[in-house]
This record gives C-alpha cells, structure tokens and sequence, in this order.
C-alpha cells in the first residue's frame, strides 16, 4: 500500500454536532432551522385550531365575523435604508400577514424596546414615519407600548405591531389548500429587499441604488379578490425568500411544485449583487411581493387584475402545481433541466470564493 | 446581465451538448476540480445533459471541505478568548469541529463577524485597538492575494492587533498526489478557472506533461462548463493531452504577477494537512518569519493543537471523485446540512450539499420537513 493509500483510508470527516443547547442565529432565517423551533418548543405549547392553520394569520370566529389577528416583531439593522425604515416595515409587515388570509386590515398595535441612548430624532423619524405607512394604508394605531433598556440590552431599537383585520366573507385562503393543476403567480421581481438591506450593510454600491420593495399589499389583494376567480392561498415571501415560502406551501398542501426557472423576475442590480456576494436570490427576503395560488382556469384573469395594480405590474405566472407525489418545489432551467429548490438550513452563508 | 447571460444561454448550451455527444465515442471519466464548478454542474443538471458514459467526478476544490479539523478547532479556541474577535468568510462558520461550530461559540458570547475580504478585519483592528483581531485566513490560491495583502498592510501601518489564522492550500500538489493514486479514474481535468487567473498556468502544463493527462482551464458558468467538457472529450478522442484555456476572459497564460508576488512576498509553501486526504508535501502556504507577528497560531501558541478525525463519513474518497455522495450510507438521512457529519454537506460548494440541494431523488425519500 503507498503512503498516499494509507493516509486516505486513515482519514475521514468528524462526528456529528447534534446538540442544540442554545439558540442559533438560523434558527430566525424562516428556514428548516425555525420550522424545527416551531414544532418542537412552539406548536406543542400553544396547540389550537387557529394556530394549527400555520398561515401568516390566525383567523377567528368572533359575533358571526372573521377575525384575522397577527403579530410581527422587526429587528432591522440599518434602522433606515433605500426604500424604507423600521417604522414603515413594521407596518408593512403586518398589514402583509393579514391580507394574505383575505382580510382588510383595520387596527395596529405598536411597541417599542427602545435601547438607552438611542437618539430622539432618530425615534422621531422613526415614529413620523409608522405614522404615515399606517395611514396611506388606512389603519390606525390604536394601542402600543414603549420599553426602554440599558446600553447594549437591545440594537438600537426594535418594534413589534399586531394586527386586527375583517375577512371578506366566502373567502378561504390557506397554505394547505393548493391543489394539483394551480397556477402560480408572483407579482414582481425578487431579492429586492434583502439586497436594499444589504447592499447598506456591507457598503456596496451600485450606479443605481436598489430600493426595497417594503408596500402594503391588502390593495392588490383586494383587486385580486374582486376578479372573482378560485384563488387557493396567497403568501408574502418575506425572510426565507422565495423559496421557502413556497416550501412550505408544498408541504402543508403535500403537493409537487414546478417553477419556470426564466419566469422568476429578478432585477438587473439584484442579479448582479448576488453574484457578486454569492447568494441565490430565491432565498432573498421580500417585502412587498405576494404568490398567489390560483385554479387553472382562472389563472388569466387574476394574472390580468394583478397586472393592472400598482404592485404587480411585473406579475407573471412563475409555475404551477404538478402533482402530489412528493411535498417538493423543482425548477425547470434555463437549460430545460430540472433540479431542486430546496429549504435552507438557516441563512445563506456568502462562499468563500 | 454582459458576461453572465450569453454564458447561460440555452441554445448555446444545447450546441455544446449536441457537440459532446457527436464526440464522446468511448466513456471517459472528467473531474472538475473546483466546489464552485460542482455547484454549477448541479444548479443547471449539466451531468444530466451528458451522453451515457461519459462521467464527471467531483474535485477536491472547495476550501471549506478540506480545511483540517484542527485548523477549526484553533478557530473556535480563539473564538472563545475574551477581547478576541474571530473574523472569518461566511461559510466556515457552520464547518463542525470536534465539538462544537463557529456559530455556537457565537451563540454562547463570542464575538465572531462574517467579511467578504480580509482588509474589513484590518479595517476593523484599526477601529478597536483594545481588541485582538484574529482573520481566519482559508482558501486555495484564489483568496492568498487578498490575504497576504491585509498581513502586508497591517506590518505596513504598524497595526499590532491584528493577525490572521491562516490554512492555505494549492491545487496543483493535490492534483499531483490524486494523479499518481493507483485507484485514480480522472482521464481529463476542467482546471480551477479563479485560481488560474491568480497563478496563470504553467504548473499544469507540467502535470499535463506528467500524467499524459488532458486539461482544460474552465470557468463558472453552465456554457463554460460544457464547452470545457467538449473541448476535453475532443482532446481524449484526438488523443491529444495538453493545456488549453477555455477561461480566456479571465485567465492569462502567465496568471496576475502582482497577486502573485504579494503572495510571494508574505507567504512560503509548507507542508499542509488537507481534511480528508491527509499532509500533502509543499501543498500550504504559512506566513514568511518576517511577518510571525501576524501568525495567530504563534501568537496563540496553538501549534501544538491536534484533532483526531472520526471515521464517519466518506469525504476522503468523495474529495478525490472515488465516490459520488449518493453512494455513502448516510447521505440525506443521518447527513443533512442541518446536521452535517462531513464538511462537504455543509459548505454551499461542498460536493454533498451540491446533491442534496439541487437532487430530487435525494428529497423523495427524505422530505423537504424530515
């Protein structure tokens, strides 16, 4: 046996690192890592019908009305950036989770976790512009609250908003309802907020800058609402992007998806900063774009009332539900060969080379 | 997007596999060597594309699978040390060492930051002098310029909190010891397209020579890596063995010479441990005596730091394209990038996550939620 022989059989890969005694930064991607959180520290915890539904919202019978009730919390690093800010986000946000289960948004509740020596310009700005997001939007901040902590107990500032909205009555959206033969259709290009975000972050610059895409969408939900046809689940690719949005759908409605690869919108500048940092844009969070799962038949006519709003006017059909052989989203290429979107672990990890 | 989109064109493409078939009339067994080029042949299902019998094994290019577990170990050790910040690329921060990761000892308190280039770290030394800051230093001869630049920069300012921890390896070493391996398969190479347009490629002119083998110094795009592949499938029919450039947009016959005299300059070649294949002879590059104030391994006073590898995975052979990582027992089931065994499954150029992200056959029996 050679020495190069022996060295290669002496030697192999370490043993696994199972433990999870603490919680790990991917464990808030939206990826595999928060699913597992959720199933075993959440869901066993809090188990109800409502929360089962595992959609953006909780929906419930109050009185004869639909309720749809949600929470987000909003820890963006910078507090300002191209597009957008925390305070219009955590509206965003919010009024998104709603309407995605149908609903028209009416109410906001708002609080701060404000770290000591914040600046009160800073907060002002911040609020001034909540303030305005809700609104534009039509939603009122009706109740909130504000912590403050010492030096280093928080990143500058972090805001949580609720959200109560009225379901439209007959409509019944969710993330297990999809169903072989839908057509799937997203209402513009993706990445757009991530890389605003990060661009920021890591002082990148490009000739033109890349906004995020932050909007209320409860409008263009409406219009969509209004076409008239069976629309089976809309979602928002928010942190986890794209890709594991639609994950998810596949495994709570246990059915195959199949994306035209050439069909997915991504701007110029948010292709090239991918590339440049070594991210896959289908993994880039969003926060202004929805997918809508709609019934073959009626796949024109909500791609066509989805195109006449403000916020989808690149919408396109990006793919479709193919069967239910395997909860899975493949891709068909630009080279016409199919692989696998898979759900990542945690957050994309920017490669060496 | 100039430079991406007529290298991912599909009529392109279709050309070149036409143009490979009409070719290829025997099997030949192809290795690219970069993690960077796996990824690519996964992402676009090119080893689908190819006729029957003509195969493509995976290389030892990818810098996070071949990094020794001790080298992580020293990181993590480093980590730990109050008033240290560990500044490392993105992802070697997931790479297991013998007990724990980079993002664990991140969790538990220390301070460890993710750059895209080294010169953050010395920008960061210059803004917490109070701090050492120790850049953990990888990668193949594509990322030494850059890194030999921030220890060249740092003796250059008088920056005396800053040091790297540097595990650096060169490909053609490797290749050499794959090469003349009895249980070798490789009959044509797609040459590492970065490194090359660090150290240009006269190097393989002499493995070529050597090995009587045919290469082809490859880019990163899905038509670069077809028209590679053709150009090597022609080489093996003609039986012709030779170096050719397919990467010209970005590869000179003679390389950077600036890169490489920074290189030159603040590194010498040594001895190196590569995870998976073991010490390769003058495959490594450390930090010259005159820069020692920068090497964190003396600093730290870890060089006696040693880790014993566990036999469980397969990375040994899959990192020299003996097996693909379908073939090991774990694969998908008790390995998975959440729960790596092997460094392959967790760096996004590692052979075994190519599979298990891009593969469906991998998910039908695995599941997008097991």
């Amino acid at each position: 046996m050679t020495e190069y022989a022996k060295t290669v059989e002496g030697l192999s890969c370490p043993a696994p690192i199972t433990s999870k005694d603490a919680v790990l930064l991917g464990h808030g991607s939206g990826g595999k890592l928060s699913a597992e959180l959720l199933r075993e520290i959440f869901l066993p915890a809090f188990n109800n019908p409502a929360l089962a539904q595992l959609n953006d919202q909780a929906i419930v019978d109050i009185g004869g009305s639909r309720l749809a009730f949600t929470t987000d919390s909003f820890v963006v690093k910078p507090l300002f950036f191209p597009g957008g800010d925390i305070g219009s986000l955590a509206v965003h946000g919010t009024i998104n989770d709603l309407a995605m289960g149908g609903a028209t948004p009416l109410f906001l509740s708002a609080a701060f976790i404000i770290e000591e020596g914040l600046s009160l310009e800073t907060l002002r700005r911040v609020v001034h512009s909540l303030r305005r997001a809700a609104d534009q939007a039509g939603v009122c901040v009706v109740t909130g609250d504000t912590k403050v902590v010492e030096k280093g107990g928080t990143d500058g500032l972090f805001i949580n908003t609720s959200g109560i909205g009225l379901v439209r009555p007959g409509i019944e959206l969710s993330a297990d309802g999809a169903q072989t033969g839908d057509k799937i259709l997203l209402s513009g290009s993706i990445g757009d907020h991530g890389i605003a975000i990060l661009a920021r972050r890591e002082g990148i610059e490009f000739e033109t800058t890349i906004e995020s895409d932050s909007a209320p969408l409860h409008s263009l939900v409406e219009a969509l609402l209004d076409a008239g046809v069976a629309f089976r689940c809309f979602r928002d690719p928010t942190r986890g992007g794209l890709s594991s949005t639609l994950n998810e759908i596949a495994a709570q409605s246990k059915v195959t998806i199949e994306l035209e690869e050439r069909a997915i919108p991504v701007r110029e500048q948010v292709r090239a900063a991918c590339e440049l940092l070594g991210l896959d844009p289908l993994y880039v969070a969003n926060e202004g774009k929805m997918v809508a799962f709609v019934e073959a038949s009626g796949a024109a006519k909500a791609l066509r009332a989805m195109q006449s709003h403000r916020l989808g006017r690149e919408a396109r059909i990006i793919g479709r539900v193919i069967g239910r052989d395997a909860p899975l989203v493949t891709l068909r290429t630009a080279l016409g060969t199919t692989r696998v979107v898979d759900m990542l672990a945690g957050d994309q990890l920017p490669r060496i080379c | 997007m100039k430079y991406l989109d007529e290298y991912r064109d599909e009529r392109i493409a279709r050309a070149l596999v036409s143009e490979i078939g009409r070719r290829a009339t025997r099997p030949w067994v192809l290795m690219e060597v970069c993690g960077g080029q796996t990824h690519t042949l996964m992402r676009y299902g090119i080893d689908d594309l190819m006729p029957r019998g003509l195969e493509l094994v995976h290389g030892p290019g990818c810098p996070v699978c071949v990094t020794p577990l001790e080298t992580i170990d020293k990181a993590i050790a480093i980590a730990r040390r109050p008033g240290t910040i560990l500044v490392s690329y993105g992802d070697m921060l997931r790479v297991p060492g013998s007990r724990s990761d980079l993002f664990r000892v991140k969790a538990s308190g220390g301070d460890v930051r993710i750059v895209y280039s080294p010169l953050e770290a010395l920008k960061i030394a210059r803004a917490k002098p109070a701090h050492q800051i120790v850049f953990f230093g990888v990668g193949f001869e594509t990322t030494a310029p850059a890194n030999a630049m921030a220890v060249w920069q740092a003796k250059h300012e008088g920056v005396e909190n800053f040091s790297m921890l540097a595990s650096h390896v060169l490909v053609p070493p490797a290749m050499r010891l794959l090469l003349s391996s009895r249980s070798n398969r490789v009959q044509g190479l797609i040459g590492p397209g970065h490194v090359c347009t660090v150290t240009g490629y006269p190097e393989y002119e002499k493995l070529s020579a050597d090995f009587h083998l045919p290469i082809v110094v490859g880019g990163f795009e899905p038509v670069d890596l077809l028209e590679s592949i053709a150009m090597l499938v022609a080489q093996l029919e003609d039986g012709r063995a030779q170096v050719e450039n397919q990467y010209c947009r970005s590869v000179r016959y003679e390389g950077n010479e600036r890169a490489r005299q920074i290189v030159e300059e603040v590194f010498e070649a040594c001895d190196q441990k590569w995870r998976g294949i073991g010490v390769i002879v003058q495959s490594g590059l450390r930090l010259r005596e005159e820069f020692a104030a920068y090497d964190a391994q003396r600093i730290f006073e870890l060089d006696t730091m040693t880790a014993d590898e566990s036999r469980e995975c397969i990375s040994a052979l899959i990192l020299q394209g003996l097996k693909k990582p379908t073939d090991c027992s774990a694969f998908a089931t008790r390995c998975t990038p959440e729960n790596p065994l092997g460094a392959p499954m967790v760096s996004a150029e590692g052979a075994c996550a190519a599979y298990y992200h891009y593969r469906s056959h991998t998910r039908a029996t695995a599941g997008p939620n097991s």
